[in-house]
């Protein structure tokens, strides 16, 4: 962490600029099909072409999308908002402009808080605005010898800009941020947030301060990250540059920086490309966006669960630890799979560990997502109670809940199939017990002469002579009776995990 | 060949109904009329492009359906011309324009739309300034279109090539389109009435924006009640264009005779400068006399701030300009420059061949009035002016008068090449029409005389979506008018 070397005498003020795909069915200011990988050039019209005489008119699901993520941020909507346009020459830009927002946003304000990780408290990262605005195409270089082509498929898809104060003073700062408003955006349902396939782009403003101070210093803008780690990356290697030069009697030049990856450095572009100046002027084919209270009343109460509303909800209702909570509601699938378990079984922690641990596990190891291994809720719940009851052993219930998977039945199909029923039978019990005293005699005299953690090692060797099948509790006293050791004596069990 | 029709739009329509007259031997004396206005040593030039082939088929299938009697439609068999900045499907859009080398729209303007389902036949597309920036129809690519009631003088602009096909009587109808004074300047020089829309009566969708904030498409015909026809035909919501407002089309033509008594016409002073062109006046002082004969109530009334009226037209008209002009980049369509390496090389070499001198003039002057530091001064300024006319307009309105006559043009058609050099000259004679385009409001002009053998126009403002007044209004001025030239000498 650069930051650890200068945190002394310099300190990062770095702000964000996100924008977010929209998943509307349409795009922006036509009715083109907004999805992402279709043969280009094919879902355009005279709209999005720009073509002379055609006109945009707003998508109004775009704007509820837009709306309700504000709220979420907890930003102000406003009545009035004026869409702009943007004047650029750029061969992806079919109009020469962009429609966005300018001076009257959609939204201003709002705040998403960090819990420190240390549990001190909260940081505040501020929010100055959200607008809506429509994507450019995409020019492509590598398809083409030494030619430009240009793909106008995702010129004017919906996007949303949100944009952050500079409230940032460290680079991880900014991934949690990033994080937390993604995990957001998922649980809106609002974007896919796939920053490979463009739909979630992050640029920051950077620069370094002494520490302490409140004053602001010359930013520069850094920009191509295509992953939160490149992020991180990046405004690090450009914090560790701004202090470099400001130590070195440098000024920090105001420029925009392009981040390569491959290399891990951040490079300017040349300043003939960032020379803009925009000249924004209210879109004169577009009324002012009129949102009424009630509608924007009716699209708060519509809001689904925030991320951390849920975590805090889960905490109180399961009695769950935070940890636990935090794992679940990474995604809004998961929490809701997590509850409908929980809902049908009498230990809520054991469900938890169960779907945090045991379920995830299976559904990383098929590289699928939960609905996709198709273990419904009620199965699950009554693999759960059989653990719970004593009738499975942990060990087996696991190789139970993958043959659930392989199988898609239920844990009594798979326990009746593949014979994985706990052996209880004391006879049997009682062999496999004998014949692991017999080949371990050497054991055997260091248990009775008090050694008693070799319980562990007694039940690991008949469980593994039972193929995991033995009940842990009965096998556990028949060893002790057998041993000879005093029931009273605290011994552990073993861990099967 | 037979003579060009000189009929009226209704009169057409009673002799194709009667099948006194059939579809196909009216189109082909339209085109065959265009095509003897531009053989000629002086060429009208009216047209860019003249309809095809597919014509032919049209006016045999609306012959067919007049033989069966079930043809009703409002506009059924009528040859309307098309002003070449509205996308036409078939037919090259041009704008008068290099830039837009073979450009053919894949899609048609919602006001063409409507024409074709009520049944017009689309003969051709109409000459104009390049981007319908200009006066005089001098500004173009394709060469000037001449005054058919004088070769040697200019049939106004930009919606030049309209106003000339129609005072020709190369057709009764045609659409033009009005940024600043673009239909009724032209309208005025010609002879022939032609009508401004509110703002957001007529879609704009797939009029080729000049500034989009004054752009509307409006009707020219030979009367007024030809004109309330075409504008019932194109007027009304369309969902592809926002800025159109979902306001009722009543039927323009039922109440056009409705008279003027008790009508308040007020005359604002601005509008009569003591420079005024005397024979211009004259004939709007004789005009207001008709009306007030006719028992309309005529009171002064001032617009104070249209003082302002022409300069912030130009600094909202050329911002706005500069932002829609923006997409002839050479990229997707039209003309692009060859041999050049790279992307700013394209831009700055096709703008630079594909756009003429007065189009080039109005981007720079555009592009530098919403730059950084001169918004407000500028853009930001003329959009305060808009406002302050708006609150004069609305003023006036609110002490009871319904409509405002004016000169349409301080003065006549004037000679090719006369302004071209004198831009600020050119830009005034869009004083008297400018004001309509910024407050939005519909306007009309109506030919109200002659001055030596040349057309004087007079204009009637109307409060928004009031067309039926000014309609009714222009229809009783016209009605006290014998000896208006009807014909333009073809």
């Amino acid at each position: 962490m650069v930051g650890a070397g200068v945190s002394s005498s310099y300190e990062p003020v770095i702000g964000l600029e996100i924008h977010v795909q929209l998943k509307t069915r349409t795009k922006m200011f036509c009715g083109c099909p907004a999805e992402f990988g279709a043969p280009p050039n094919t879902n355009v019209c005279p709209v999005c072409l720009g073509l002379p005489g055609a006109l945009p008119v707003v998508n109004r699901s775009a704007i509820e999308l837009a709306v309700q993520t504000a709220l979420a941020l907890g930003c102000d909507v406003h009545n009035r908002s004026v869409f702009a346009r943007k004047n650029y020459f750029y061969p992806d830009l079919p109009k020469g402009y962009q429609i966005s927002q300018y001076d009257r946003p959609l939204a201003t304000g709002g705040v998403v808080e960090l819990p420190a990780k240390d549990g001190s408290g909260v940081r505040r990262i501020r929010l100055r605005r959200l607008h809506v605005e429509e994507d450019s195409g995409k020019s492509i270089h590598d398809r083409f010898v030494e030619q430009t082509a240009v793909d106008l498929n995702r010129a004017g898809v919906p996007l949303i800009e949100i944009v952050t104060e500079p409230d940032f003073s460290v680079a991880s700062q900014a991934r949690e941020f990033l994080d937390r408003l993604k995990r957001m955006l998922e649980y809106l349902g609002v974007s896919d947030c796939n920053m490979e396939e463009g739909s979630l782009r992050v640029d920051a403003n950077v620069s370094v301060r002494p520490a302490g101070s409140d004053e602001l210093s010359t930013k520069t803008e850094v920009k191509n990250m295509n992953s939160f780690s490149q992020l991180e990356k990046a405004l690090e290697s450009e914090v560790a540059r701004h202090v470099a030069v400001v130590n070195s009697g440098g000024v920090i030049e105001h420029q925009t920086m392009l981040w390569d990856p491959a290399r891990g450095e951040a490079r300017p572009m040349r300043g003939k490309e960032e020379a803009h100046d925009y000249r924004y002027f209210p879109e004169p084919d577009l009324p002012v966006l009129e949102l009424a209270d009630d509608a924007v009343a009716a699209a708060a109460g519509t809001l689904p669960e925030m991320p951390q509303e849920k975590l805090e909800r889960l905490v109180r209702q399961y009695g769950l630890p935070a940890y636990d909570a935090e794992v679940l509601t990474s995604t809004h699938e998961l929490a809701d799979y997590f509850e409908a378990v929980a809902r049908l079984t009498s230990d809520p922690k054991l469900a938890s560990n169960w779907v945090m641990v045991e379920v995830l596990a299976v559904a990383n190891e098929r590289g699928s997502s939960i609905s996709d291994l198709g273990l419904e809720p009620e199965r699950l719940a009554e693999l759960i109670a059989m653990v719970a009851d004593g009738d499975l052993s942990h060990a087996l219930a696991r190789q139970v809940l993958s043959g659930m998977v392989e199988s898609g039945t239920s844990a009594e199909d798979v326990i009746n199939t593949e014979g994985l029923r706990l052996i209880k039978d004391s006879d049997e019990l009682e062999r496999w017990v004998a014949e692991t005293q017999a080949e371990n005699p050497a054991e055997v005299e260091r248990y009775r002469a008090g050694e008693v953690k070799l319980l562990a090692f007694f039940i690991g060797q008949v469980m593994r002579r039972s193929k995991g099948k033995a009940d842990p509790e009965r096998l556990r006293r028949i060893l002790e009776k057998s041993l000879g050791s005093d029931p009273s004596e605290d011994s552990a069990m073993p861990d099967t995990g | 060949m037979a003579e060009p029709p000189t009929r009226t739009t209704h009169a057409l329509r009673e002799e194709l109904r009667s099948r006194r007259l059939r579809v196909g031997d009216l189109l082909r004396t339209t085109l065959s009329a265009i095509d003897a206005s531009d053989a000629d040593a002086a060429p009208i030039n009216a047209f860019i492009t003249r309809g095809g082939s597919q014509l032919e088929e049209q006016a045999a299938a609306l012959d067919r359906s007049f033989d069966s009697g079930d043809e009703a439609r409002p506009l059924a068999g009528i040859p309307v011309a098309i002003k070449d900045n509205i996308s036409v499907r078939g037919m090259p859009t041009t704008c008068a324009s290099r830039v837009l080398e073979a450009y053919e729209p894949p899609y048609e303007a919602a006001a063409v739309r409507r024409l074709r389902d009520a049944g017009a036949l689309i003969v051709g597309k109409t000459n104009l300034d390049e981007f319908a920036m200009g006066s005089s129809t001098e500004n173009g690519a394709f060469g000037p279109t001449r005054n058919p009631h004088d070769r040697g003088r200019v049939p106004g602009g930009s919606s030049g090539g309209s106003a000339a096909a129609v005072a020709a009587n190369l057709v009764p109808l045609a659409l033009g389109s009005d940024t600043g004074g673009s239909v009724r300047q032209p309208a005025s020089f010609c002879g022939v009435v032609g009508l401004k829309p509110t703002y957001g009566r007529v879609s704009r969708y797939g009029l080729v924006a000049f500034a989009s904030s004054l752009d509307q498409i409006g009707p020219l015909g030979r009367t007024v009640e030809d004109t309330a026809l075409l504008l019932g035909v194109i007027a009304g919501r369309d969902r592809f264009d926002s800025t159109c407002v979902d306001s009722p089309v009543p039927d323009y033509t039922e109440t056009i005779d409705a008279g003027v008594e008790g009508l308040v016409v007020g005359v604002p002073r601005e509008f009569f400068p003591e420079d005024l062109d005397p024979h211009v006046e004259a004939l709007c002082r004789a005009a207001l006399d008709r009306l007030e004969a006719l028992g309309a109530v005529i009171r002064d009334v001032s617009l104070p701030n249209s003082k302002y009226a022409v300069p912030a037209y130009y600094l909202v008209a050329n911002a706005e300009a500069s932002s829609n002009l923006a997409r002839y980049d050479g990229v997707r369509y039209g003309l692009r420059a060859k041999d050049v390496q790279s992307a700013q090389a394209v831009y700055r070499e096709t703008r630079g061949m594909g756009f003429g001198p007065e189009v080039k003039r109005r981007i720079v002057l555009g592009t530098y009035g919403l730059s950084a530091g001169f918004y407000d001064q500028y853009y930001g300024r003329g959009q305060q002016v808009r406002r302050l006319i708006a609150a004069d307009f609305e003023q006036v309105c609110a002490t009871g008068v319904d409509v405002l006559f004016t000169p349409t043009v301080p003065g006549v058609a004037f000679r090719l090449g006369e302004r071209i050099n004198d831009p600020v000259q050119m830009y005034l004679s869009d004083v008297f029409t400018v004001t309509a385009n910024l407050i939005g409001a519909p306007a009309i002009s109506l030919p109200i005389g002659d001055h030596d053998g040349l057309p004087v126009g007079g204009q009637f403002i109307g409060r928004h979506f009031q067309e039926t007044v000014v309609l009714q209004a222009a229809w009783a001025l016209e009605s006290t008018i014998s000896d208006r030239p009807l014909t333009g000498g073809v």
